[in-house]
């Protein structure tokens, strides 16, 4: 005969028995299992990397190609090549550091301007009106042999322009 | 609750059908196999065991207060969303025989529905004002049970549940507003995973989340699809159904009274069958009906196709999210972002946990001093916000009065203090006019939020132009 005694749901004090203990082993195994799934969800949420990134340098061409105080647009590496008045190179990000909108140069008034809330960046970047919060990332820039190139797997944020982030042949 | 003795198992009552000579025949065996109780009821006892045998309609109570019958009492509005949820999901399982989620492909699908597939652009359209109608509707729902007081005692945690519903509610619009992939949908989600990365230190991680990358393409339309179609509609069918079944536990939703009657007055109950059910499905129906006309008369339309170089001007998120676009352009990003939204969160979660003197619920706005005090929170509302709006764009410059302070100060805390400031003046001033206890109090304040955002969102629909400078809706 079987003590129903052993039988009776744990209490206070048979609270470490080894039925609860059991029990609550099992619990745990079950909220294992399902944490287990978040994770693998997680991992399949997680961005892939992108083949674009990946493709790394992209070769903007020779620097004479670049006038002075000039900005080109290279829509596939999704950045602005400025040539500042001093001859010196930017790889200015075209994403606005506010919302993420791609912002045009505007050729007539000498600046970037984001049509989604109206911010503004100067030729190297640098806010000129708000509420853009910093300034526009960019992405290195190495000039070899005369010929520049463009670092797109690489974005540095920065919150103002300095001169050493300008690259000079 | 009183609905409790008839809740006992259906088995405890014997059947009683086929008490007749002849044994059935094998199909009427099969369909009473199926089929416990008669689909028709006749007679009471009938009435009762259908809502207890069904795997339906036993979420619902066997009785209901009669009191709590009548249309202007709740206005249908949960009713409305679960049958708006329903059309969702018909005319979800339609565009998805057609819609192929990738950049490439999207957009011509979409154009493919409209063009060959009979009906296809109705059934989108249908799709479409279920939708944005559904966020309509369950804010309503959510006034009305506030407003009511039904978020007390077994009602707590259901309050709970329906401010979760609102937000996977949210999270389904805007998943599918990416789907047509066009300019609006594409610069609408560009701007709000945008301002994901305000949340301080993780913001960077989530928006990569968010997008499947740093931008938004292939994988950011996978996701938002998969999502769209398959986590988000189980979680919203799972959530009513916990939603509708705590209602019945609550015994039905919260009684009517008038401010004056005595709460301990045992309400005469009448059965949910037919009572209530027929109620409902007509209410349904013509929601269906008028839905169908909206579909018929309004296009969803579609855009150009989404151009990831070229944003629109301007480039406005989806409407219900306006509000929130409209606070960035008052406040630093982390505070318009991050910190307003979550305290307003935080203080909807906790409005049925606070300690209440007396509890008071069922009668509209809980007594005569509530109203008054509900009222003039809205009128408050209505004044100050496009006060503020106006202020905040001609005159006040923060960051220039305050020109030392870093912009989370000068930008984020002070505007947000004094803004807050200015409802607890509200608030204490209506107080003060027409005295109050924490219930009623509590309304003047949720008055005053809930008629800011509509007006927020107003301005962010209709009043914001090119470079989302103020302008009247009517110049072009």
């Amino acid at each position: 005969m079987v003590d129903r005694r052993d039988e009776r749901p744990p209490t206070e004090e048979t609270g470490t028995s080894r039925r609860s203990f059991l029990s609550r082993l099992w619990l745990g195994l079950g909220g294992l299992a399902l944490a287990e799934y978040v994770w693998l969800m997680v991992e399949f949420l997680r961005p892939r990397p992108d083949p674009a990134e990946a493709a790394g340098v992209l070769v903007a061409g020779p620097v004479e190609q670049f006038e002075l105080d000039s900005v080109t647009a290279f829509p596939a590496g999704r950045f602005y090549l400025t040539r500042l008045a001093d001859g010196g190179f930017l790889a200015v990000s075209r994403e606005c550091t506010h919302l993420g909108c791609t912002v045009p140069w505007m050729a007539d008034e000498g600046r970037f301007v984001c049509p989604c809330h109206s911010s503004a960046y100067d030729i190297r970047g640098d806010v000129l009106s708000p509420p853009a919060p910093r300034a526009l990332d960019i992405h290195p820039v190495r000039i070899e042999n005369g010929i520049v190139k463009v670092d797109t797997g690489r974005t540095l944020k920065r919150r103002y322009f300095e001169a050493s982030q300008v690259a000079r042949a | 609750m009183a609905r409790d003795r008839h809740a006992k198992g259906p088995e405890a009552e014997e059947e009683a059908d086929g008490s007749s000579g002849s044994p059935p025949g094998l199909p009427s065996r099969l369909w009473r196999s199926i089929f416990r109780t008669p689909l028709t009821p006749r007679t009471e006892r009938e009435r009762k065991r259908v809502v207890l045998n069904h795997l339906v309609l036993h979420m619902r109570p066997v009785r209901v207060p009669e009191r709590t019958i009548p249309f202007r009492h709740t206005f249908g509005l949960g009713g409305m969303s679960a049958t708006l949820v329903g059309l969702l999901i018909l005319t979800g399982v339609l565009l998805m025989f057609v819609y192929e989620p990738s950049p490439d492909r999207a957009y011509g699908s979409i154009e493919a529905l409209r063009r060959n597939v009979r009906f296809g652009g109705l059934v989108r359209n249908v799709h479409h004002w279920s939708a944005n109608l559904l966020v309509f509707v369950a804010f309503l729902h959510l006034l009305r049970t506030f407003f009511t007081g039904a978020f007390h005692g077994a009602r707590q945690f259901n309050w709970v549940i329906g401010v979760l519903l609102l937000i996977v509610v949210l999270a389904a619009n805007f998943t599918g507003y990416l789907l047509p992939w066009d300019q609006l949908s594409f610069w609408a989600i560009t701007i709000v995973t945008g301002m994901l990365g305000y949340l301080p230190v993780i913001g960077e991680g989530v928006i990569r989340l968010a997008r499947g990358g740093t931008e938004i393409g292939s994988a950011t339309l996978i996701n938002f699809y998969t999502f769209h179609t398959t986590v988000i509609p189980v979680t919203i069918v799972g959530l009513m159904a916990f939603h509708f079944w705590r209602v019945r536990k609550a015994g039905g939703v919260v009684i009517p009274r008038e401010p004056a009657d005595d709460p301990a007055d045992k309400p005469a109950t009448v059965l949910f069958v037919p009572s209530l059910l027929m109620r409902e499905f007509v209410t349904g129906l013509l929601l269906v009906a008028a839905v169908m006309v909206l579909a018929v008369a309004l296009d969803a339309g579609l855009g150009a196709p989404a151009n990831p170089g070229m944003s629109p001007n301007p480039a406005k998120a989806p409407w219900y999210f306006l509000g929130l676009q409209e606070l960035l352009l008052h406040f630093h990003p982390t505070w318009a972002v991050v910190i307003l939204p979550g305290l307003a969160l935080l203080g909807l979660l906790a409005i049925p946990y606070l300690r209440y003197d007396p509890p008071m619920e069922g009668a509209w706005f809980v007594s005569e001093t509530g109203r008054s005090l509900a009222v003039a929170g809205a009128l408050a509302a209505v004044a100050l916000t496009p006060l503020w709006v106006l202020l905040d764009e001609y005159v006040i410059d923060w960051s220039g009065w305050l020109g030392g302070l870093p912009p989370g100060l000068s930008e984020g805390l002070v505007p947000a203090v004094v803004a807050l400031g200015i409802i607890w003046a509200v608030i204490r001033l209506a107080g003060r006019q027409y005295g109050g206890n924490r219930q009623e109090t509590l309304q003047a304040a949720f008055a005053f939020l809930a008629t800011a955002l509509v007006i927020l969102t107003a301005v962010g629909v209709w009043f914001r132009g090119e470079g989302m400078a103020l302008g009247w809706p009517w110049t072009p």
